[in-house]
């Protein structure tokens, strides 16, 4: 399947299958029966709307099935891809913050997580970004991101701590 | 009669009486030009008037009479400007010499290039735009007649801005939105003021009634002292809590307006023409909408309350000295006209200080504003001691200008202290002598002593409050100078809705000045819907310039331009430019995500939408490949994208708003061959059916175009196709000629 196909994200995806071959790597099978091997899955708006709008890109980049509905996909694949995607994406979700180290940057956050406690190191005020009312993301030194996805449901003193960020 | 009125009413009507007698029955005027000099660069208003046989002039003489002179139009003659020095000079001459010559300022610079024009044209033969053709416009903006050359609207013309009285006072229009809360807020001032005035006023009855009977007579008067201890309290209490609802009452307002003005200022600015901001420093635009708006928010909700209830108090306190001993109170307040004498002295050194040093600190801002974006240049140069030194002599200057005010204040402040201190000294010796003569109690002293500090206290800080009043009203100045700019580029008295544009462009007789300069002479080119124009043409010709007035950044100095039959100037300047789709040497980014930055033309574009418009502008594939897709940051901090990337996104951004007409300015020259070639690609997608006005400087990237215009000098010197152009041997071809030397070597320039 080419860019044409592709770039009519609103029409029905053609049939195409994903297997994983002996050495892990993702294997796309296309409308047309070829084989891609090393493909990659990616959301197009990992944050903003990531249940549309996914791409299955060949090794260079190039995209080769537009995904315009995750959900509007047979639950198999669905499944299939979303596991691609988990193994993929490495965001942690921010649930708590413990302690902040200074108030001015670069400071040591000590946070809690969906994937376990972790600490990181933030360089400037900027790397907060408030995304909508309710989410922000944070940016650490090495570039791993967190998302905060509900300020309001973190506890006063997270609260308190992220307040000035924002 | 009539005739010659007729023939000489294109002249200002103040010339009419006085040339009708000039001119011969069959004589037709061409142009005329008023030069407002005179030989020796004094200023002389005179006359220049060009018919189809002669060339009229009026002068003013020494003696105070007025001279015409003419001369028969020769083959010979030729008639000529030269603008280079600071006062212009139109000179006619002949085979034998120099005949006449006039100077003029940069004001009538366009009415002598008409006359120089309307010569030439004469000469030719072709007589074009003689009077009888003259065809009256009609203002696009007001619907006013105006002449079709001046392209100008008198009635338009924005006047000059009337000096502001007192910018203060002004903020008064933006407060007056919040009037409840404002009288409620001196409501409470008034009755915090009265609760503060109980606790000085009760001292004469403890010391009258309960202390001095006490010592005197050993009188147990213990139940009284307890209430008057008790109302003392109460007072306290009282002021505390009126205090306390007064102060956030007030600040809330003062918070509002400052918030108001700040919102005010900065939309302002934003309908401003690009000419405004061409003339003003980034860093002083900053210093004005932060800290001139935080000054006067510091002003109104602290200052001005505080002002407010010390007035209350001053007078309340006279009005209580002179009720309980007017002879006292009068003796008291002795200093008091001579510290009002000393405050209107200082008053105005003080705001001229407080403006300089507004100004001083604008400049300091811009210091930084200028040298952080040029960060690399400072580098490259290894310039940062420079810059550093630059940075600290404009902080010397904002050092030395507070300086200066802190020399008046200084004085100033002590001063009032010594004068306030001398009225205590006098209240001491009248009271005591008082006493003496047994006309009052100790207790009417006390209370009189307490009374009286309290008055100059509050005089104090209400005289110190002056300088606050002074550097508020310098911010205040400050912002209203930017409101009170008017647009260059002024929004139509009776609009025409431009809806959606089919696309026709059509150039008249366009000039454009910058300053006094004119950088277009008179442009004429018609462009049809969805034809792609190529401007070529060496640096500084005026091609942006052509591009910037089709897109309203300016507006033409005469002439006019059309868009599908209608003055541009007649369109809601928001509306025309929905039209309009730019693509710019250097795509410019702001911070937010990429899907914002595509979506900046149409915030209300839907993720599909932005999609599509990223993949016809080829950007769709490296967007997958940023680790957040769409939602990766851009701009000044955050993912680093490459130009040709960067040029990607703002091309998809020009497709999503999908507009009319597309202007491409150098679209693809800070990028390589490479790059070029992908980004021509998604230009393609791009130009498909619009009316597209392309500016490159290589030729091979407007390969695609139907027309070729070559500007030159301010002027266009051929049009046409590629091949004819080559073909004419123009102006075109030699630049072809140069870029195939550039790219082959010399030796294959011929083939």
């Amino acid at each position: 399947m080419e860019n044409n196909g592709a770039a009519n994200g609103q029409a029905r995806p053609r049939p195409f299958g994903l297997r994983h071959d002996a050495w892990g790597r993702l294997v796309l099978i296309d409308a047309e029966g070829r084989q891609h091997t090393g493909v990659e899955v990616v959301r197009a708006f990992p944050i903003s709307d990531p249940r549309h709008g996914i791409a299955i890109c060949d090794a260079k980049g190039r995209e080769l099935v537009w995904l315009a509905d995750l959900d509007a996909l047979p639950a198999s694949l669905v499944q299939q891809i979303e596991d691609e995607l988990t193994q993929r994406e490495f965001m942690p979700i921010i649930h708590r913050i413990v302690k902040v180290s200074a108030p001015i940057e670069p400071s040591e956050w000590e946070v809690e997580t969906d994937r376990g406690r972790t600490s990181f190191v933030l360089n400037s005020e900027d790397d907060v970004h408030k995304l909508d009312e309710q989410r922000a993301l944070i940016t650490d030194a090495h570039g791993i991101r967190y998302l905060i996805s509900d300020i309001e449901q973190l506890d006063a003193n997270s609260r308190r701590l992220l307040e000035r960020y924002l | 009669m009539n005739g010659t009125n007729e023939k000489w009413d294109a002249l200002p009507i103040s010339w009419h009486e006085e040339a009708a007698g000039q001119l011969e029955a069959s004589e037709t005027l061409l142009a005329w030009f008023e030069p407002d000099l005179d030989n020796r660069l004094s200023y002389a208003r005179g006359l220049v008037v060009l018919t189809d046989r002669r060339l009229l002039s009026r002068r003013a003489q020494e003696n105070g009479r007025t001279s015409w002179e003419s001369w028969p139009l020769t083959e010979s003659m030729s008639l000529r400007t030269d603008e280079h020095g600071s006062a212009a000079l139109l000179e006619l001459a002949d085979a034998s010499g120099r005949l006449a010559c006039w100077r003029y300022t940069a004001a009538q610079a366009t009415a002598a290039q008409r006359l120089v024009q309307k010569w030439a044209s004469w000469r030719r033969g072709q007589r074009a735009g003689s009077a009888s053709e003259r065809a009256l416009a009609v203002c696009p903006s007001c619907g006013a007649a105006i002449n079709a050359d001046e392209g100008r609207c008198e009635a338009c013309a924005a006047g000059p801005v009337k000096p502001s009285l007192s910018a203060l006072f002004r903020l008064a229009s933006f407060s007056r939105s919040r009037a409840g809360l404002i009288v409620l807020g001196f409501l409470l001032t008034l009755a915090a003021t009265t609760a503060s005035l109980v606790p000085p006023y009760l001292t004469r009855p403890i010391i009258d009634e309960v202390i001095r009977p006490w010592e005197t007579t050993k009188t147990d008067n213990s139940s009284l002292a307890i209430w008057y201890l008790g109302g003392l309290a109460g007072a306290a209490l009282l002021a505390w809590a009126l205090d306390w609802a007064k102060l956030y009452v007030l600040a809330w307002v003062s918070e509002r307006i400052s918030a108001d003005l700040r919102a005010k200022t900065y939309a302002h600015l934003q309908q401003l023409s690009l000419e405004f901001f061409g003339g003003k420093r980034t860093g002083d635009l900053i210093s004005r909408i932060s800290n001139d708006t935080e000054r006067l928010c510091n002003f109104l909700s602290i200052n001005l309350i505080d002002f407010a209830s010390d007035v209350l108090m001053i007078v309340m306190t006279a009005a209580a000295l002179l009720w309980m001993n007017p002879l006292l109170a009068l003796a008291a307040l002795c200093p008091f006209p001579l510290i009002v004498w000393m405050v209107a002295r200082v008053r105005g050194r003080l705001l001229r200080g407080y403006r300089q040093a507004g100004a001083a600190w604008g400049a300091m801002t811009s210091v930084v504003a200028d040298a952080i974006p040029g960060i690399r240049v400072v580098k490259a140069f290894a310039q940062e001691n420079r810059e550093i030194e630059r940075f600290n002599a404009s902080n010397e200057r904002v050092f030395y200008s507070a300086n200066r005010l802190n020399k008046v204040w200084s004085l100033f402040g002590p001063t009032v202290t010594l004068l306030t201190t001398c009225g205590l000294l006098i209240v001491w010796a009248s009271g005591i002598w008082q006493i003496y003569l047994g006309r009052i109690t100790l207790g009417v002293l006390t209370a009189f002593l307490a009374l009286i500090s309290r008055f100059y206290t509050r005089m104090e800080s209400m005289i110190r409050m002056g300088s606050a009043v002074q550097r508020a009203s310098a911010s205040a100045q400050r912002i209203f100078e930017i409101l009170d700019k008017k647009s260059n580029v002024p929004e139509p008295v009776r609009p025409i809705h431009p809806g959606r544009l089919r696309g026709k462009i059509e150039l008249r007789g366009v000039r454009f000045k910058y300053g006094t300069r004119e950088v277009l002479h008179g442009l004429d080119l018609i462009v049809e819907p969805g034809e792609m124009i190529g401007l070529v043409g060496p640096t500084g010709a005026g091609k942006t310039t052509l591009i910037n007035l089709i897109c309203r950044f300016y507006d033409v100095s005469a002439g006019a331009i059309l868009v599908d039959g209608v003055d541009v100037r007649s369109f809601p300047v928001e509306e025309y430019r929905r039209n309009i789709g730019i693509v710019l040497q250097e795509p410019f980014l702001f911070y937010g995500t990429i899907a914002e930055n595509i979506a900046y033309g149409r915030p209300g574009a839907s993720r599909d939408e932005i999609v599509a418009a990223a993949r016809a502008a080829r950007a769709h594939e490296f967007i997958l490949r940023l680790p957040c897709g769409y939602d990766s940051l851009v701009g000044e901090r955050g993912q680093n994208l490459s130009g040709g990337e960067r040029q990607r996104i703002s091309i998809a951004r020009a497709l999503l708003i999908d507009p009319r007409i597309l202007i491409l300015d150098e679209a693809t020259s800070s990028v390589d061959t490479e790059t070029e070639r992908e980004i021509q690609a998604a230009l393609e997608n791009l130009v498909r059916g619009r009316t597209t006005i392309a500016i490159a400087h290589r030729l091979s990237t407007l390969r695609r175009a139907d027309r070729l215009v070559v500007v030159e000098n301010g002027q266009i010197a051929e049009t046409g196709r590629h091949d004819e152009l080559l073909d004419a041997r123009g102006s075109y071809a030699r630049l072809h000629q140069a870029q195939m030397e550039l790219v082959y070597g010399r030796d294959s320039s011929g083939k």
